[in-house]
């Protein structure tokens, strides 16, 4: 039991790296949308993320035994500790980039939440719970807009099709089944993520011919992320992220 | 943004809890309807406002002449028989 343990807390880690980063590139629209609805619209969902992100790293401090805090795993730890997909740290583009990025990511998660609702470890069952309602409406904002962008304008069709050939090769890393939380899904804690790719599939193709978008055959995917290896600018965002408390140690307000 | 003139303008409606109804709250731009409920849920519901929401095309509604508002609405100023409130309620009715 003690071991499966520390592969719950590497696995809550992983979800909670995919959350925080996520929610931290969308806050980064914060003040910037194309239009004032949107400009609400992107932070509530950045603190959908942020306050799931927050439910998991609770959870993995106390299952580590309270020697860390979620502000710890959040703030302080360095570059190759963090478990996050590559998808999740794309730096933004354009506003067609960042709600496919977000759909490409809960389309996902979605699934996975359903599945977890049944999970044997009922803490993290609870926080399945809320989140689903959450990340669901997420797909339909997301997906809504894709839509209308994807068979919209020229220049709306043309930034949403460049934004698929660039973020598409990212979305594999999502169903990497990492060998060490194996077990987990052996004893019902977590689903198996590589169980979910045609669910996921199946929400895209639907979104995709609706915008008239067509899903692309990737020749080499991009991974790394789940591995500690990350993209040039997670530096940049991780600065940025944990540069209050690494000035401020432990400041509060 | 410059398009802004493009996208059509909605007035939102939000029932506040199961019973009530619906009460303006306020207006958004939208392209089209699905994306108009979207926005008034994440403009106008954040705070746990309501459990419904309506929207309208703002050109759809039809509103009264404020220069007429003297022919509309100052007759009934002095027509107080109207208001129900000249009969004795027994106390074990409550309220009504």
């Amino acid at each position: 039991m003690a071991g499966n343990n520390t592969q719950l807390v590497s696995m809550l880690v992983q979800i909670a790296d995919d959350h925080l980063i996520l929610g931290h590139r969308l806050s980064e629209w914060c003040g910037h949308a194309p239009m004032l609805e949107e400009d609400l619209s992107m932070p509530n969902m950045a603190l959908d993320l942020i306050g799931q992100a927050r439910q998991l790293y609770t959870l993995a401090a106390e299952l580590e035994g309270g020697q860390r805090t979620e502000d710890d795993l959040a703030y302080l730890r360095s570059d190759r500790e963090y478990r996050n997909c590559l998808l999740v740290e794309k730096g933004n583009v354009d506003f067609a980039h960042t709600m496919l990025k977000q759909f490409y990511f809960a389309a996902f998660m979605k699934p996975f939440w359903q599945q977890s609702l049944n999970s044997t470890h009922k803490a993290f069952a609870a926080i399945a719970g809320k989140a689903v309602k959450e990340i669901s409406y997420h797909i339909r904002h997301c997906g809504e807009w894709i839509i209308r962008l994807g068979d919209g304008t020229e220049e709306s069709a043309a930034r949403t099709r460049a934004a698929v050939a660039e973020l598409h090769p990212y979305t594999q890393e999502l169903f990497w089944m990492d060998p060490r939380h194996r077990s987990l899904v052996t004893s019902g804690v977590i689903p198996d993520v590589s169980l979910i790719a045609s669910d996921w599939q199946s929400t895209v193709d639907r979104v995709f011919r609706e915008a008239r978008l067509s899903v692309p055959d990737v020749e080499y995917p991009l991974s790394g992320g789940r591995e500690g290896r990350h993209t040039e600018e997670f530096g940049l965002l991780l600065a940025e992220l944990q540069y209050m408390q690494r000035t401020y140690p432990g400041a509060q307000w | 943004m410059s398009s802004e003139p493009m996208i059509p303008l909605w007035e939102v409606f939000i029932r506040p809890r199961n019973g009530l109804h619906h009460k303006h709250v306020g207006s958004l731009h939208a392209a089209d309807s699905e994306m108009a409920v979207q926005a008034a849920r994440d403009v106008y519901t954040r705070r746990e406002e309501g459990n419904s929401v309506w929207v309208v095309r703002a050109e759809d509604i039809v509103a009264s002449d404020p220069s007429r508002s003297e022919e509309n609405f100052d007759p009934a100023a002095d027509k107080v028989y109207r208001h129900p409130s000249f009969y004795d309620i027994p106390d074990e009715v409550g309220h009504m």
